[in-house]
């Protein structure tokens, strides 16, 4: 009847509780590592070229990542470039040409071996598998491949006929390819339509009723209609959401910080103070700059804190307020300065250098935790058009880490000064970012990764 | 959310789940913060038909039928303006067969000269096994078929179904292409949609997306008793007391009894829920947001404390319980926006065990039970108490069981007196009793 206890013990630096023993089953047993999913997914494309694969491949890719899914794109035209070293037009695409065949498949081949190997030997939770698979015969392979290993399969098939979308598609992406590289601009128009009409010939949809079995969304004419298919498990239920929310209509996302405030100024984090005199110009200064950018249907966002409330006050136009938006709540460290905090807690100091992405203050919060909290900020920014959001220093290091796809060791040291706008544009298959200073002074909030480890440092004097 | 009203119009033979879908829509979106009423046109038809003889009635040819039929359609349009314009309502189910294009036209061109947005929720499916289920499960236990025997009211539905069959207008690709809709085909094998309008209807989507009919149990319960508890602390994280882990003992039992196939076991990341799983012997997973409420500045404080420090702030509270905010803390309805996608994967999920805390079961006991924002800060969830919820018809069973280990009483009831001029002894009346 009596059943021990196991002890437990809060892991340092993720206060995370885990029981004490280290023995294989309480790896399983507490484990605070979202279960996504058990087994590896391969995310398949399918669609004629110029049609969005690239884009949606590299889009959701960032997305997974930054959601903390491991997830690596592999692009079969890359691997063809690096196997092929000139390109020199459309005819290596005939569906007649057989030494061409033979190294597109090849290509195929090893692209689907570095999966493989990117699950087995790199961790890697999904894969994306860019390439036109346009044949059942294909794809058959590919299915094959992952029975064998045990990885499950979802495929995403764009179709679209709109000539418009793909000639903006054509002009954006592929004249700038390392194929067109010495071709005029008519040329390379002429010859890539020539490559598509290759796919044609052999093109066979995911049909609806041959492949009833297989778990797919098909995307019609960029998202306006959608067709999903055997959804299998929270992963594929959580791309098929960020894919049905996502468009390509243009639009610019505006990011800056709160005015400094009154904690900023004396250098404490967190709390929840008013702007100072200087913050008080900037927010001013801010909405003259955004009445200046003249922007059609501007939707303003801030945090429920004091300091982003007020400086979107001084707009003089409607705004929303998300509590997602708020600060990282440093806990313990609330209200303290660096100095305070090194004074009454080195070793959490320490602690958060070592590893400032999963660091989470003692009854606060970590980096880690905010992109969680942030998720349907970031899923509504997708579906919205011309956004300003009005946030904090950690906030805007994670939606900037989302956009220009920063990794976890590079989000917590991402530059966000005070009093600086970043303007954040979709071009092609990134984000272009202009970052404008208005111009009005204000202290410096960036704590940079210290050089001395912990065990060395000494509390240096401020 | 959105700025004009929703009108979400269900479409579909009878028995194809749109009863369900509407009334678990409605109990989704409400809890979410979205004003969300169903109106069932079936309803409607009841209460001006008082006897149901026979399917007759829904004959095309009825022509007597055919008037009654469209007149509650009316009705019942005119109940959706209300709600929507005039009582503050967001989102309006209208849950009705509309199998003929004619008839959806109608409802789009009441929804334009109202403003309001439409979206179409189709079900189409043609498993017999389905159909037969759906029949047994919510049919047969319908008014219309109180003085039959199952049998007849079998027989009588499937001529019931027929009727409808003939004039059936499923949502087309081509023809209705500028709709926004979704179309669930077989029960969630498949889905269809077309031109999501707004973040409302997206999310609308995803939920439908995510839920299915398997039937599976939830199991809810707390921690075992803390340390905290026992001083009549609230928040903190404490461990758990003798009697709290004797609970983990017998919760495990209790759990091995029930012999649940492929169990998921979920916790908070709080020490007291991670002791408790601990006793279960299985892997489990640990939600950060399944965390208690922040109790802010109140953290680790018993009522007493909190009433001499902050008696404004009690008040206030106990004023409005769902909304108010502890300083530097979190309310209920903060509670529950972080608590959507635990829900959103309880909804995917089949058996679960949820070990978390007090505020955090009774938000997502409001969920499962349909209950409202006032109502949701004083259910009742004792500790040492699991509650099973076992999805059945139109709703879902819930089975108390107490696992007769002793624990303190957490519970505090809403008291009479709840102004800030208030005394302490009236403020303190309703506290339960601690070390």
């Amino acid at each position: 009847m009596s059943h021990k206890q196991t002890k437990l013990t809060q892991n340092p630096l993720q206060k995370i509780w885990v029981p004490w023993m280290s023995s294989k089953l309480s790896r399983r047993r507490g484990s605070s590592v979202p279960q996504f999913t058990n087994s590896p997914t391969m995310i398949v494309m399918v669609g004629l070229p110029a049609r969005g694969k690239t884009y949606i491949s590299k889009k959701l890719t960032r997305y997974l990542n930054w959601i903390g899914v491991p997830t690596k794109v592999f692009n079969v035209g890359q691997y063809r470039r690096d196997a092929v070293r000139t390109y020199k037009n459309f005819e290596f695409f005939r569906p007649d040409n057989e030494e061409a065949m033979k190294i597109r498949k090849a290509c195929a081949r090893s692209a689907l071996s570095d999966v493989g190997t990117y699950f087995m030997l790199e961790h890697g939770q999904a894969a994306v598998f860019d390439a036109t698979n346009t044949t059942r015969e294909r794809r058959e392979i590919i299915l094959s491949y992952a029975k064998d290993n045990g990885y499950k399969v979802f495929f995403i098939e764009s179709i679209c006929d709109d000539p418009e979308i793909i000639a903006e598609n054509i002009k954006q992406v592929k004249l700038s390819s390392p194929d067109y590289i010495d071709c005029d601009k008519e040329e390379a128009v002429a010859d890539f339509l020539k490559r598509i009409e290759c796919y044609k010939v052999t093109y066979v949809p995911l049909d609806d009723d041959k492949d009833s079995h297989l778990s797919y969304i098909k995307i019609f004419n960029v998202g306006s209609r959608y067709l999903v298919n055997r959804v299998q498990d929270h992963i594929q239920s959580r791309i098929v959401y960020y894919l049905m929310n996502i468009h390509v209509t243009p639009r610019t996302i505006y990011l800056c910080r709160h005015g400094e405030s009154e904690l900023n100024l004396v250098g404490r984090i967190g709390g929840d103070s008013g702007l100072s005199p200087r913050g008080s110009q900037f927010a001013g200064a801010l909405g003259k700059y955004i009445k200046s950018q003249s922007i059609p249907d501007l939707k303003v966002w801030t945090s429920h804190m004091k300091r982003t409330i007020q400086t979107a006050e001084a707009l003089g136009v409607a705004y929303e307020q998300w509590k997602a938006l708020n600060e990282i709540d440093a806990g313990v460290c609330e209200d303290l300065t660096y100095e305070e905090i090194q004074a009454n807690y080195p070793e959490e100091f320490a602690l958060r250098d070592q590893d400032k992405y999963r660091y989470r203050y003692p009854k606060g919060e970590s980096y880690e935790d905010l992109v969680q909290r942030l998720e349907p900020v970031i899923m509504e920014l997708e579906r919205q058009e011309n956004v300003l959001v009005v946030c904090h220093q950690a906030v805007m290091r994670c939606l900037l880490a989302y956009f220009l796809d920063k990794s976890a060791e590079e989000l917590p040291y991402l530059k966000c000064p005070l009093h600086t706008v970043l303007k954040l544009t979709p071009v092609a298959y990134g984000c272009k970012v202009e970052s404008v200073s208005l111009n009005i002074e204000a202290v410096n909030t960036h704590r940079d990764r210290p050089a001395v480890s912990a065990c060395d440092r000494v509390a240096e004097s401020s | 959310m959105t700025n004009c009203p929703t009108l979400i119009v269900t479409v579909g033979l009878p028995a194809r789940g749109k009863t369900y879908i509407s009334k678990k829509l409605t109990r989704y979106l409400n809890w979410i913060g979205v004003p969300t009423k169903e109106f069932n046109v079936g309803q409607y038809r009841r209460e001006c038909v008082k006897i149901y003889k026979s399917f007759e009635f829904f004959s095309p040819d009825n022509e007597e039928g055919l008037k009654i039929r469209k007149q509650c359609a009316s009705a019942a349009l005119n109940d959706v303006r209300q709600y929507l314009t005039d009582e503050g309502g967001q989102v309006a189910v209208f849950d009705a067969t509309n199998t003929t294009r004619e008839r959806r036209d109608t409802i789009t061109r009441f929804a334009e000269q109202n403003g309001f947005k439409v979206f179409f929720v189709e079900s189409v499916c043609e498993d017999p096994a389905v159909i037969n289920e759906n029949i047994v499960q919510v049919k047969l236990g319908s008014p219309d078929y109180t003085h039959c025997n199952t049998d007849e009211a079998v027989e009588d539905f499937m001529k019931r179904i027929k009727c409808y069959e003939n004039s059936y207008q499923t949502l087309d690709e081509v023809l209705d292409r500028d709709l926004s809709y979704i179309k669930i085909i077989d029960v969630g094998r498949r889905y269809l949609v077309n031109r999501v309008q707004d973040h409302i209807q997206s999310r609308i989507v995803y939920y439908l997306m995510n839920i299915h009919i398997t039937p599976r149990s939830i199991y809810l319960c707390r921690h075992g008793e803390s340390d905290m508890n026992v001083k009549g602390r609230i928040g903190g994280d404490s461990g758990l007391s003798l009697r709290g882990k004797d609970f983990a003992r017998r919760l495990g039992q209790f759990i091995q009894k029930q012999d649940i196939s492929d169990l998921k076991v979920w916790t908070s990341q709080m020490k007291r829920t991670i002791q408790t799983a601990e006793g279960l012997n299985v892997p489990y997973e640990q939600w950060k947001a399944l965390n208690e409420i922040d109790a802010g500045v109140c953290e680790e404080m018993m009522y007493e404390e909190i009433q001499d420090h902050h008696p404004l702030e009690f008040a206030l509270r106990d004023q409005d319980k769902y909304r108010y905010r502890y300083p530097k803390g979190e309310s209920y309805e903060d509670l529950v926006q972080r608590l959507e996608p635990v829900i959103m994967e309880l909804e995917r999920q089949e058996n679960v065990l949820v070990i978390c805390h007090q505020a955090v079961m009774r938000c997502l006991l409001a969920y499962f039970l349909d209950k409202s924002a006032e109502e949701l800060p004083y259910l009742k969830c004792p500790l040492h108490t699991v509650l099973k919820l076992t999805p059945v018809a139109y709703g879902c069973k819930v089975e108390s069981i107490f696992l007769n280990v002793d624990a303190v009483n957490t519970h505090r009831d809403r008291p009479e007196n709840v102004e800030v001029s208030r005394m302490a002894e009236e403020a303190l009346y309703t506290v339960p009793a601690h070390q």
